[in-house]
């Protein structure tokens, strides 16, 4: 249902804007209905860019962002309004999100004004219940209170109903969970899996890979703002192919089992700069003489491609 | 044995009277310990490890002893406490990104540090060089402002400023929570190595991440709603945890390998108690599947087997 094709994302920075930074290149993947889809990760590799782009929030450098076909990357005005009738985001810091002046209920007012003038009070409020017994909140606990009278793990429920006034198709959940306590994200977690049966489509934009495994069905690994593996999401935690997702893949902290091998520190950090070769090539221990050129993710076998040299080559033989 | 904490109770005052954030603190480290210290925000981890070596306003010392090698912490006076901290006790705060002084270079930096202790930095300067070259940093970071190092390799140079003296007890407060996977490894890695070299002789690790602990402590100590739960080795909390707290926490945990699709995991219901008038008693009673009667007083945190301290009338039975 949402599409992104070569979709990239040009920074310029320094003093005078006279550098380029390539957040993201050529992202390409699609997004089934409803499906759950991982976007995987560190710091910096450009996957809150792409939740942004899909959102609209800012604009695209080049390639296009289609929904059920139509292109959405320039939609502007009650067209735009539309679009977002479809399609939503939740961010990672719930008490951020909120303006702290007004009561938490106040986004439910928000929406009935903006999207939904013609519908009466009273049954506006009978919906704004029945979203919140959805996300698994009691509605006289939680109305009528000020963001700081609510838990993270509420407000951030309160987003996720929101949404589901919108009666959305799609939904943009960067790193939901990051601040929320152990014995509260599995709740969260287990609600957007609620959410999924019921047709939504969900954008996981995460860099915890054990939480990633759990909910979703693919999963795209990103790399320096490149798609490195993406694919079936069993496929790429129990079979990585990218030397760079099978050392994320090593570094999990896992509770059944040590871990094994060392980390090679030096390597530790993503170097910065352009390249016009693979961004993994100075931390890769596989790196040979191609991998001065881009590869692109070829498909290794039934829905799991990678983007390597080193993987492509082999399968060649 | 390296730290002995008694019944140590840390409030903290506000306008509104005060907040129990640590009441009846009792457990000791050994030498060579890494204790990982795990809970849910607000359970008094971090004002446990805090009061240790800073205990300032809004933080108030209401009682309780903490003997480090030995010799007794006067943790109530923030003068006396100068002569240890950094040398017999120090700490990696959790923001180490933001730690270090923005103006100085970094070695000019950590010459102040030392001169403020009394301590020859030239004298030093070898061993220094030989701590960078452990995590792995070349040494013109002596030259460099903390601005022109990355996240990770700001982490690494605070690690060593804190254990340069070799402190008896080392408190790392979070240190890989703002890290990806990769460098949380190595961070995490490089304590084990710190504590093997003898640059620290224990430490406390204080983390919300149970799977990190799995991968570095010796045992671990679980506090729920800032008293403590459970205390034992790594091994044992994992995997045959006895207090009911604990026992969900660790199966709420979402592990590689576990799907939605296959296994539903449960969270705990409910949320803590506000710590500003708490209930009296066991404070996880309200949450707690198998509460009774007798829950209503404070189980006292007793040793059910060797090195494994419960606080749990369940499991320390009536005659406790």
């Amino acid at each position: 249902m949402l599409k992104l094709d070569r979709v990239t994302k040009i920074y310029r920075v320094g003093t005078f804007g006279g550098k380029e930074l390539h957040a993201v290149s050529d992202v390409s993947f699609e997004i089934k209905d409803g499906e759950v889809v991982s976007l995987i990760g560190e710091s910096g590799s450009g996957k809150s860019t792409i939740g942004k782009m899909i959102l609209g929030l800012i604009s695209i450098s080049s390639g296009a962002i289609s929904l059920v076909g139509k292109d959405v990357s320039a939609l502007k005005g009650d067209a735009l309004k539309e679009y977002y009738r479809l399609v939503q985001g939740v961010f990672q810091d719930p008490f951020s999100t909120y303006n702290p002046i007004f009561k938490a209920d106040r986004i439910f007012q928000i929406i009935h004004n903006e999207f939904y003038p013609d519908v009466d009070a009273q049954i506006w409020n009978a919906k704004v219940d029945k979203a919140l017994k959805d996300v698994g909140l009691n509605p006289e606990h939680v109305l009528n209170k000020f963001p700081h009278q609510l838990s993270g793990g509420q407000l951030q429920r309160f987003l996720i109903a929101r949404a589901l006034l919108l009666d959305i198709k799609f939904l943009v959940a960067d790193e939901i969970i990051s601040m929320l306590d152990a014995s509260t994200r599995i709740d969260v977690l287990n609600l957007l899996a609620e959410l999924k049966k019921r047709g939504l489509s969900i954008l996981f934009i995460t860099h915890d890979l054990s939480l990633a495994n759990y909910i979703s069905e693919r999963a795209i690994i990103l790399y320096r703002g490149c798609v490195v593996e993406m694919g079936v999401t069993e496929k790429i935690f129990n079979d990585p192919r990218h030397p760079y997702t099978q050392m994320l893949m090593a570094s999990v902290p896992r509770l059944d089992q040590k871990w094994d091998e060392q980390v090679n520190v030096e390597s530790m950090e993503a170097p910065t700069g352009t390249t016009s070769g693979c961004l993994y090539y100075d931390r890769c221990p596989l790196a040979f003489e191609q991998c001065k050129q881009r590869p692109t993710p070829v498909e290794i076998e039934a829905d799991h491609s990678v983007a390597c040299w080193k993987v492509t080559e082999k399968r060649a033989q | 044995m390296s730290l002995k904490v008694e019944n140590l109770t840390i409030y903290y005052q506000t306008l509104r009277g005060d907040v129990r954030a640590l009441e009846n603190a009792t457990f000791n480290i050994e030498g060579g310990e890494i204790m990982g210290l795990a809970g849910e925000s607000g359970c008094g981890k971090t004002t446990l490890g805090h009061s240790l070596i800073s205990l300032a306003p809004p933080m108030k010392y209401v009682g309780g002893r903490v003997t480090l090698g030995g010799v007794e912490l006067p943790i109530w006076d923030t003068e006396k406490m100068n002569e240890f901290r950094f040398k017999d006790i120090s700490i990696i705060p959790q923001y180490a990104m933001n730690a270090m002084n923005p103006i100085r270079k970094i070695g000019k930096m950590t010459e102040e540090l030392l001169r403020a202790r009394k301590v020859d930095f030239r004298a030093l300067l070898p061993e220094l060089k030989r701590r960078l070259d452990l995590v792995k940093l070349p040494h013109e970071v002596l030259d460099m402002y903390p601005i022109e190092l990355s996240g990770g390799m700001k982490q690494r140079m605070v690690m060593v400023l804190s254990t340069l003296l070799d402190p008896i007890l080392l408190i790392a407060d979070e240190i890989t929570s703002a890290l990806d996977v990769a460098s949380q490894k190595a961070v995490a890695e490089m304590l084990v190595e710190f504590r093997d070299e003898g640059c620290c002789k224990s430490a406390i690790v204080i983390t919300h991440d149970i799977s990190i602990l799995y991968q570095i402590a010796d045992s671990i100590l679980i506090m729920y709603a800032g008293q403590l739960a459970e205390k034992a080795s790594t091994e044992t909390i994992i995997h045959s945890p006895r207090h009911p707290y604990t026992k969900m926490l660790i199966s709420s945990l979402p592990e590689i390998g576990a799907k939605y699709s296959e296994k539903q995991l449960a969270g705990i219901p409910g949320k803590p108690p506000l710590l500003l008038d708490p209930p009296t008693g066991c404070r996880f009673r309200d949450r707690c599947p198998i509460a009774f009667e007798k829950c209503t007083e404070v189980p006292p945190f007793v040793e059910i087997e060797k090195n494994h301290f419960v606080a749990c009338w369940k499991e320390t039975g009536n005659d406790a």
